[in-house]
């Protein structure tokens, strides 16, 4: 059972805190001769796979580091365009890093204001009148949990769909967020929670409620 | 395997008196600072609203209430919850006005101003007003805008000590989803 991340929005939806507890599996490196078999191409400031897909790399796949270095968005550490680092054959063998491209901390911040707008979607189309927001957003691979508090802070947890007790860890989440954060006079409301207590904390909670999950619904 | 949601926190107990004294050290330093009571007020109030904002979701997440429905029952909360929550006494709610949207906390004795007496240069201080910021703080904090004042103080030659407290409205910038 794991918990895959804690996102903390505020107010006006600005994404305040976040953490993530996972390890993407899917990451394949491979030397590769001249020339290159696999298509690549510019997307989104990234350099993807496009065609070409065999052994593990799929399309859409990013480049994610080449010969063991971390590659910066299109170019590669030294700042060398990617593509044209490729197709230079003086450059091979080259061992490349392919998977699924990272979230980078922008595209984290445009999420989380796109779901705080979607949260109140969630109320607007209740036919009751009072309902509360999204409160869980279910794929075939995680669950989203979202706790919003009487003062408008959203705690958003991604889960193990069979992850259970995730509603106390909500809770415990705000109660660790009231103590580190807010109690730290040093911390702006509203602002990013650069704490190193609430961090810790938060940890300990996430490893606590990992265990406990396994017991059926917690309490 | 229930687990408790008791936070170690809860179990230390502090002798309320270096609270007392360091609020008592709080007051006298600002009246040093600005040798002016109304200053010193106004400083006080700004002081307890930075607390109110903040102690608002530690009282949510401590305490399981959700939103109030009326200004009754906020009333019936701040006295019975949240006092006996932070201060160990619980104020009597009283004096409605005819509207519903006034009433006094009646405090018979008040933990800041345990050991304090007023020499006759300060008649204008109101010596626990950080508490009017905090109320105010806090329900702010959950859309309420309140006017709270201290009406009668022990320390001023009353017998109680009256905190009045009116509802101005609701607060519609910024609410959180769901809550029209």
């Amino acid at each position: 059972m794991v918990i895959f991340s804690v996102y903390v929005v505020n107010k006006a939806g600005g994404l305040i805190y976040q953490y993530d507890n996972y390890v993407p599996r899917t990451e394949v490196e491979k030397t590769f001769s001249y020339p290159l078999d696999l298509v690549l191409k510019h997307h989104d400031e990234k350099v993807i796979v496009s065609f070409g897909q065999r052994d593990g790399i799929k399309v859409g796949h990013a480049v994610l580091s080449i010969n063991g270095v971390d590659v910066v968005g299109k170019s590669t550490a030294e700042g060398k365009d990617i593509l044209e680092y490729l197709k230079d054959p003086v450059n091979y063998p080259v061992s490349i890093r392919f998977g699924r491209a990272r979230l980078s901390s922008n595209e984290k911040l445009m999420l989380a204001s796109m779901f705080h707008s979607l949260f109140a979607i969630g109320s607007q189309l209740s036919p009751e009148v009072g309902s509360s927001g999204i409160e869980m957003l279910e794929t075939d691979v995680f669950k989203l949990h979202c706790f919003q508090t009487l003062t408008g802070i959203k705690f958003i947890v991604l889960a193990d769909p069979r992850q259970a007790g995730i509603d106390a860890l909500l809770k415990k989440i705000y109660e660790i967020y009231s103590d580190f954060a807010l109690k730290n006079p040093f911390y702006s409301l509203e602002m990013p929670i650069r704490c190193e207590l609430f961090d810790q904390n938060l940890k300990g909670a996430l490893e606590v409620a990992e265990k406990a999950g396994n017991f059926g619904a917690g309490s | 395997m229930s687990r408790q949601s008791n936070r170690t926190t809860d179990n230390k107990k502090m002798s309320s008196e270096l609270f007392t004294l360091t609020y008592g050290a709080l007051v006298t330093q600002l009246c040093k600072d600005y040798e002016n009571d109304e200053e010193v007020n106004k400083q006080l109030d700004k002081m307890g609203y930075n607390i109110g904002v903040r102690l608002i979701e530690d009282f949510l997440a401590r305490s399981t209430i959700g939103r109030c429905q009326d200004f009754r029952e906020t009333a019936d909360i701040i006295a019975k919850v949240a006092f006996k929550m932070y201060l160990g006494i619980t104020p009597s709610v009283t004096n409605w006005s005819p509207a519903g949207d006034e009433f006094s906390l009646i405090l018979e004795n008040n933990p800041l101003a345990d050991f304090v007496e007023l020499p006759d240069n300060h008649n204008t201080l109101i010596y626990s007003n950080l508490l009017s910021g905090v109320l105010r703080g806090a329900l702010e904090m959950v859309q309420m805008a309140v006017d709270v004042k201290f009406v009668q103080d022990t320390l001023r030659g009353d017998n109680v000590t009256e905190i009045r407290m009116k509802f101005i409205k609701r607060i519609e910038e910024n609410l959180p989803a769901g809550e029209e």
